[in-house]
């Protein structure tokens, strides 16, 4: 294993969509947005995508599932988006904003 | 030892440069203080994921990786941004001080566990293929395996549509 030949090795791309999910759970902690949190909801997705790809290429019989898994990932990641965002400009109709803190209308 | 000047050589190199790219994008997502710059950064990463799905041997789903993500999920994001950006300076990070060290630790903790979990584990040999994973092969697939599955996506994309238009065109009043 060599530095030039990693793209071979399951193990890096599992690396790889770990250090992904690590970097969006960071994100959904951190960012004090509701858009930021968005975004690092999408990198944990792309996280379970690499995943899926990865074992399909290279553990999987038939290597057409973990693409069409992908696929159906990116449909519902897609649906979630569009939901999410509206949801955030009605949310905003209503606060004047979007940050998390401010949204407390429910708080006891 | 892959000497540099050959094509696996370069492709390696490539390869290496994609990475970087990956997560030097997911770094600015998450890091980034001002939201445009996040979804730049957003941008940037899904490249980066598109050129490891090309390496997995997937053009196909690169493709649909840049158009769905790069192209539809990004603009989407930077139009809410438009409607709904108040503007003034964007603070990253919680008021409370605890949120960025708990939140670099949890995430931390979890990409070392899930990393040594996919490094220690000795996966079971490949096993052959029955097709080569075309576009032909994904077509097929998606017609006869996973024709309910592909049915029911396209009701929850419209559920989607016909949803996010009732929510964002008439939210409720203040008052």
């Amino acid at each position: 294993m060599s530095i030039l030949n990693l793209s071979n090795f399951l193990e890096v791309y599992l690396v790889i969509a770990a250090l992904l999910f690590g970097i969006g759970i960071f994100g959904m902690l951190y960012q004090r947005t509701m858009i930021g949190m968005l975004i690092s909801s999408e990198l944990i997705l792309a996280a379970a995508s690499l995943n899926f790809m990865a074992f399909s290429r290279f553990l999987a019989s038939d290597p057409t599932t973990g693409q069409i898994f992908t696929l159906f990932i990116m449909g519902i990641a897609a649906a979630e988006a569009a939901i999410a965002l509206s949801i955030i400009i009605a949310v905003y109709r209503n606060y004047k904003s979007i940050d998390t803190e401010d949204v407390a209308s429910l708080q006891g | 030892m892959i000497s540099l000047f050959t094509a696996e050589g370069l492709a390696g190199l490539v390869f290496l440069f994609i990475v970087a790219v990956t997560v030097g994008g997911a770094l600015i997502a998450v890091g980034s203080p001002r939201l445009p710059r996040a979804v730049a950064g957003l941008a940037i990463c899904f490249i980066g994921v598109a050129g490891l799905y090309y390496f997995l041997h997937s053009p196909f789903v690169a493709v649909m990786e840049m158009l769905i993500y790069v192209g539809a999920v990004c603009v989407t994001i930077v139009f809410a941004i438009m409607l709904a950006d108040p503007g003034d300076e964007q603070k990253v990070g919680r008021r409370s001080a605890v949120a960025a060290p708990v939140g670099f630790g949890v995430g931390a903790l979890l990409f070392w566990g899930m990393a040594m979990l996919g490094i220690k584990t000795m996966w079971p040999a490949a096993a052959a293929k029955v097709n080569t994973g075309s576009v032909t092969d994904i077509g097929h697939a998606l017609i006869t395996n996973y024709g309910m599955v592909f049915e029911l996506i396209s009701l929850v994309l419209l559920l989607a549509i016909i949803g996010s238009l009732v929510l964002a065109r008439a939210g409720r009043g203040k008052s």
